[in-house]
């Protein structure tokens, strides 16, 4: 300030005023931030909070370790190569002792029986059978006794690798991997690998849906987009009312319709197609109409903004150049559609992966999507580490189809404006 | 189709018919059930086929008179009306902050706002299931409020934005030059011009939360069921009529709720067009 004053008048002015320009810009900043901070709180707490904590209980485990910390604590030092030292069968039996009267075995038996097939009725019939600490030196065979299990290597390296705190387990098993005994990533065995079969059933139905609405959207929104507004207006009800229907309403209405005794088997029987109802529901077919009537607007809705953006003069223009028709709409309308084709196509993909009412309600056991597994290991099997896994899996691919889709649509925005 | 001036060749009168043709064909495929699952609930039988014994209204009756079906229906209406209102006042201060924010942080904060749109119900679900039960908001009205509010929002700060984003910041600074506070300007200069935008979020926030059921199904306690959880129980257990019924209640409130934005949307067109 005292410099500014030295050098002039002029400057006195001019500098304290840039200053203060500055000063309201930077208060109106911390003001403009300062109201979305509440709604960045709220979604912390709220959505990203939660979401982290799932993730987090795909690599969680700790259960073990908390139940049998004595064990854990004596096979750090074990190579894994030979059955482990007497002070790790000890530790063993003190751990089971101590936590048969906590009640906490049957914690460590679900995880481990995750890992080891059998190894919950291993744990709770060495719990039940040993009646007190071993004599010190006989740890080993009073625990062989009991239970021959735990004279095999496999018994043990079940637990090391459970040992946590963090493990790849549930996320390997999620794609059908697992460890192989020296530590390598291996292919899981046959009957516990059925995850990639899910997510490619998953991947083939949002697939099929998405390829239907883009063949029923297209000439609906080429329609709309053509028409004179006043008509178009009073169509796109058509459009919108479903997009407003209660999904749960739409699936019942799906489901009164193809069901055995239902409309479109009666009108097939009385018009003399059919003499048996034809399985309609419950099956792919169900799933894949039902989903398709539910995300059609959705595919509907870009399409028709792209389409309403494009200049009729191009298409005028063409046909004065001496286009047929057909090669007009090829070469001039159609590309032009593109961003709309991508845009919906990629939101009706996106949706469609993580359905799981639509197919949980009028699907058969094998057209269950990946949400499906998901809710069934959250609510019913309590297996928190596989269904956490999962949903870290199909959350992965659809931030990344939606960051695609971000960057598609921001495209569109500019070319938009440019060609304002 | 004499109007369009465009079809001289023949085959471009084909194409045309054949898109009006499978138009047809998608809109009855768009329509069709849903008006199809009406006239079924005025049914006087117990099945769900057509044509209908006779005419009755007892699955209203039934509706109506079942405890089951009346809470699930007084659910739907707090947890909607209590998260829009939440929804609102977050969206809105958001908006109105996003409008003024200028970082190169913006599109990434932008993309976490909007987020919850995205992301699969179940992953939401199970984040807050495993995230609210050890702090008691699972089974609570205040959980699925909370949960129903984060969905809800992102609409409200879309809608809000876009009608911000038309609204001419002038307007605000006249108001500023006349000697009117920021809170004044707001209530008596912004807030009248936004008001059917701020509507518009409204809808779209209560819409969200009326038929929202995965969260529900995996938070709600007994207590707390809401209509289309209701119905999700229904149609897995037995479907009878009395969820038709439902349905159409249902129905009725979403061609409300989409009749009353249609109207804002042309009010607002007719507004804009009689100011330029």
């Amino acid at each position: 300030m005292t410099d500014a004053l030295l050098t002039g008048a002029d400057a006195s002015t001019e500098v304290p005023l840039k200053r203060r320009l500055r000063r309201a810009e930077r208060t109106r900043q911390v003001k403009a931030l300062a109201l979305v901070l509440p709604l960045l709180v709220f979604l912390l707490f709220t959505f990203a909070g939660p979401i982290a904590g799932m993730l987090w209980r795909a690599v969680d485990d700790r259960e073990v370790r908390q139940v049998l910390p004595q064990t854990i604590a004596a096979l750090a030092s074990w190579d894994g190569k030979d059955l482990p030292d007497e002070k790790a069968y000890a530790a063993l039996a003190n751990d089971i002792i101590a936590a048969r009267a906590a009640g906490t075995i049957a914690v460590a038996a679900k995880r481990l029986n995750y890992a080891l097939n059998g190894f919950r009725t291993i744990l709770t019939s060495t719990a039940r059978n040993l009646k007190a600490a071993p004599e010190p030196g006989t740890a080993r065979e009073t625990l062989g006794k009991i239970n021959p299990a735990w004279r095999e290597r496999t018994t043990w390296t079940t637990i090391k690798d459970a040992s946590g705190p963090v493990t790849g387990f549930y996320l390997l098993s999620a794609l059908d991997l697992t460890r192989s005994a020296d530590g390598a990533i291996i292919a899981a065995p046959p009957d516990q690998a059925i995850y990639r079969e899910i997510f490619v059933r998953t991947f083939l139905i949002s697939l099929s849906v998405t390829v239907l609405c883009l063949i029923l959207g297209f000439p609906v929104a080429y329609l709309l987009a053509t028409l004179p507004p006043g008509r178009s207006n009073l169509l796109m009800i058509f459009v919108l009312l479903p997009f407003w229907t209660s999904l749960l309403v739409r699936t019942c209405a799906w489901i009164v319709l193809l069901q055995s005794k239902g409309v479109v088997n009666d009108s097939l029987h009385w018009l003399g197609i059919i003499d048996e109802p034809l399985r309609l529901i419950y099956n792919r077919f169900g799933v894949c109409v039902a989903m398709t009537h539910v995300l059609l607007p959705f595919m509907i809705l870009p399409l028709y903004s792209t389409m309403k953006a494009i200049s009729p003069a191009y298409m005028r223009a063409a046909a004065s150049l001496g286009a047929p028709p057909l090669t007009a709409f090829l070469r001039i309308y159609l590309p032009q559609t593109l961003p709309g084709v991508g845009a919906g196509s990629l939101l009706v993909f996106i949706l469609a992966l993580g359905y799981y009412i639509t197919p949980a309600l009028v699907g058969g056991a094998a057209d269950q999507m990946i949400s499906y597994f998901i809710a069934l290991y959250t609510t019913e099997t309590a297996n928190w580490g596989l269904a956490s896994a999962l949903g870290a899996v199909l959350l992965l691919a659809t931030l990344l189809l939606a960051l695609v889709y971000g960057k598609l649509v921001q495209g569109q925005q500019v070319t938009g404006g440019l060609k304002n | 189709m004499s109007d369009n001036s465009s079809l001289r060749t023949p085959s471009q009168r084909i194409a045309w018919t054949a898109t009006i043709v499978i138009s047809t064909l998608v809109f009855i495929f768009l329509i069709a059930p849903i008006l199809a699952i009406m006239p079924l609930s005025f049914s006087s039988g117990s099945y769900l086929t057509y044509p209908l014994p006779g005419l009755s209204l007892r699955w209203y009756d039934d509706f109506i008179n079942s405890p089951r079906w009346m809470n699930s229906l007084k659910n739907s209406m707090i947890i909607g009306t209590a998260s829009t209102a939440l929804s609102m006042v977050l969206g809105t201060l958001a908006a109105l902050g996003l409008a003024q924010w200028k970082s190169r942080f913006k599109p990434l904060v932008l993309a976490f706002v909007l987020s919850p749109v995205v992301v699969p119900g179940v992953i939401t679900a199970v984040g807050l299931y495993f995230f609210f039960a050890p702090i008691g908001l699972t089974g609570s009205y205040l959980g699925l409020i909370l949960a129903h509010t984060a969905l809800a929002t992102p609409f409200v700060v879309i809608t809000v934005g876009a009608t911000l984003q038309s609204f001419d910041t002038n307007l605000a600074r006249a108001a500023a030059s006349l000697g009117a506070s920021p809170l004044e300007a707001f209530r008596r200069v912004i807030l009248p011009l936004i008001l059917p935008g701020l509507a518009s979020g409204a809808l779209f926030a209560f819409a969200t939360s009326f038929d929202e059921v995965v969260i529900v199904l995996f938070m709600a306690g007994p207590e707390q069921r809401t209509l289309p959880r209701e119905m999700f129980s229904g149609i897995r257990e037995n479907i009878s009529p009395t969820i038709t019924a439902a349905a159409v209640i249902l129905t009725t409130v979403s061609v409300i709720l989409l009749a009353t934005l249609e109207g804002l949307r042309r009010r607002n067109e007719r507004l804009k067009g009689g100011s330029a």
